[in-house]
């Protein structure tokens, strides 16, 4: 079984975020970058499948430029095999989607797995798009994914409930918790990993469907009004005839 | 050309979230000076199907085949593909959900259409461009997006459009087939577990949410919060914590890595308001901390706050909620 991780690079979740001065750009000044939380679900869990079907390998992959190196050596210490990297700029979700679906194609990966959305832009459609671009199906988002030989089962998530799913590699499958215990990488890991072979590879086309103009950060809040704990029950008082939500 | 509107239906009822996606399909059809048809996936009736008149909507497209009642995912992309096509849509709405974009990423590559995500406003049309305000960074940010092409896709935020009533108002229903065959059904789910929901509220829809943090000590205090939210009319959510040690299923964990939510009520009880936890919460209406701790960072994130202990101050809110008439 070929397994295919997408990771995205995206900024630690404590990051305080700011925009440059126009506007026009996310600050990316002191600010660490990590593998998508999202992502490490996809990432351990085919290493997990690759464990339990030797002969298995898992290739993660990266539409970025070349400072999202370090977050994929750190995929390749946790367990991945080897990595490929577009060297591009991610444009929107449509231009990654394209890059994915091409790569998948050409290597004829069985299980594309990535992140259920990326923590950055929120896109939470590269699944989709990867799916209809390849024509297979799309699992999204998953909370377990189990394999026996060819045939995959997973849980859906859907509002208030879960989707019991069985389809046939290849398949596109976006992952969230609780699929399993994301990994960390250890010493043993992260020496092998320098080694590990890392392909960069050129885009093809260079479409885009969407262009951010502008960033703007929510309004402030005014300030907290404290209600003294012993008269607790005026704060409903107040929720119905100041804020008027109840 | 015509505004197109997806509408999703569970037990007969249109969903809340479609009632606000089918209230922003109308408004955006006014402003482009066409009308909005809804196409409904689930399971409707006629009747509730009509009073999406309400919002605007004049014609209602459904196709009964009863294999549609569950999600699946291709049958729905191509029942929403046909009707694109018929209707000559060339904006498609459709919620922030699960479905929606599950069914509205594989659209945009169908129908070649600029899709973009997490929307909380209606688009600037004018001059041309079509601008689309949608969150970005997890709740810390928002973005102006341009959409390119002559083919718009917009999920809209839950919570973020308010469903507009006019009272009589009644849209054609209108029997619609997609010829859909056994092919398009071959990912259908073997199976649909739905969970208890605490008083039937589902989270992502609630318009008001109780919240507990690890300061509530254990799954044995639930109740407190279980009771206020029961009085209110609210759904149950909670801390990362207490869902990664099983406290309270991983359904209700809120946050940055969990699932976001904009409520115009979310009540914080023995929570610290960690930067990941605002993330999920801070674009509700009003925010409300209950915290010992005086110096809890979830106080600047707050509109009200009561510095207390909360097995002290949940009894006093819930009787005064129930005091009201
Ligand atoms: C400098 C810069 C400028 C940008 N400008 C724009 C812009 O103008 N307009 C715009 O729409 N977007 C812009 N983006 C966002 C960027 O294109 C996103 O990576 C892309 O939109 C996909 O993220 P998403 O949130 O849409 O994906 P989602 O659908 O939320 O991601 C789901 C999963 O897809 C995989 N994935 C996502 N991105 C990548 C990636 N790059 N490589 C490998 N796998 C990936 C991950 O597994 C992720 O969990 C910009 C990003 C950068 C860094
Ligand atoms: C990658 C990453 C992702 C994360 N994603 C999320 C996420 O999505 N959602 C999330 O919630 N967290 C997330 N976290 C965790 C986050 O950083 C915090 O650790 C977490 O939110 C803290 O939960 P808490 O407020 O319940 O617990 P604590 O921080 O322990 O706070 C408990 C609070 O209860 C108060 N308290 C104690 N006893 C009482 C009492 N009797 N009465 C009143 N108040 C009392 C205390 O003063 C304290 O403020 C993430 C962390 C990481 C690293």
């Amino acid at each position: 079984m070929k397994f295919l991780v997408c990771i995205s690079n995206v900024p630690d979740t404590t990051t305080k975020i700011t925009f440059t001065p126009d506007n026009k750009e996310f600050n990316k000044a002191g600010v660490q970058f990590v593998i998508n939380p999202w992502d490490e679900y996809a990432l351990t869990r085919a290493i997990e499948l690759k464990e339990a079907n030797p002969g298995s390998t898992v290739t993660v992959l990266n539409v970025g430029e070349a400072d999202t190196e370090p977050n994929i050596r750190k995929a390749l210490a946790i367990g991945a095999d080897d990595a490929i990297r577009v060297n591009a700029a991610p444009k929107d979700a449509f231009f990654v989607a394209e890059q994915i679906a091409a790569i998948a194609k050409e290597g004829g990966y069985d299980v594309i797995l990535m992140g259920k959305e990326s923590i950055d832009y929120n896109g939470f459609q590269v699944h989709g798009m990867v799916g209809e671009l390849l024509g297979i199906p799309t699992v999204a988002p998953a909370m377990k994914l189990d394999m026996s030989g060819t045939t995959a089962t997973l849980e859906r998530e859907i509002e208030g409930g879960k989707e019991i799913v069985q389809v046939n590699a290849p398949f596109v499958a976006s992952c969230q918790q609780p699929m399993c215990e994301p990994r960390i990488p250890n010493m043993r890991g992260i020496m092998t990993a320098r080694t590990k072979p890392l392909k960069v590879v050129a885009a093809t086309g260079d479409a885009a469907r969407t262009q951010v103009t502008e960033y703007a950060l929510p309004p402030k809040k005014q300030g907290v009004k404290l209600i003294p704990a012993e008269s607790a029950g005026d704060l409903i008082k107040l929720l119905r005839n100041e804020a008027k939500v109840i | 050309m015509s505004v197109l509107v997806v509408v999703e239906c569970d037990k007969g009822e249109v969903k809340k979230s479609s009632l606000e996606v089918a209230t922003y399909g109308a408004q955006l059809a006014a402003q482009l000076g066409t009308s909005a048809t809804a196409i409904a996936v689930g399971e409707a009736t006629d009747a509730s199907l009509a009073k999406l008149g309400e919002q605007g909507i004049t014609k209602v497209l459904y196709d009964k085949e009863p294999r549609l009642k569950d999600f699946v995912n291709n049958a729905y992309t191509k029942l929403i593909a046909t009707a694109a096509q018929q209707e000559d849509a060339k904006v498609i709405v459709l919620a922030n959900s699960n479905i929606g974009a599950a069914v509205g990423s594989r659209l945009s590559i169908r129908l070649q259409a600029a899709l973009a995500t997490n929307v909380v406003e209606l688009p600037k049309t004018d001059g041309g461009q079509f601008t689309v305000k949608r969150g970005a960074f997890s709740g810390k940010a928002f973005s102006d997006v341009v959409l390119n092409g002559d083919r718009k896709i917009i999920a809209v935020k839950k919570n973020s459009i308010e469903a507009q009533h006019e009272a009589g108002k009644t849209a054609e229903v209108v029997a619609f087939s997609a010829q859909l065959g056994d092919a398009d059904f071959a990912d259908a789910p073997k199976q649909v577990v739905m969970q208890d929901q605490a008083g039937g509220i589902l989270l992502p829809e609630a318009e008001r949410v109780v919240s507990g943090g690890r300061g509530m000590k254990g799954p044995e205090n639930w109740g407190l919060i279980e009771d206020l939210a029961k009085a209110l009319g609210a759904a149950t959510a909670c801390s990362k914590p207490v869902s990664d040690v099983d406290w309270r299923p991983h359904h209700e964990h809120v946050g940055q890595t969990g699932i976001t939510v904009s409520p115009n009520l979310y009540i914080a009880c023995g929570i610290s308001g960690a930067i990941q936890h605002l993330a999920g919460v801070n674009s509700s209406k009003v925010i409300v901390v209950i915290n010992k701790d005086p110096e809890a960072p979830f106080f600047k994130a707050a509109d009200y706050g009561i510095v207390g202990d909360v097995f002290d101050v949940l009894p006093k809110l819930t009787a005064a909620v129930k005091e009201l008439d």
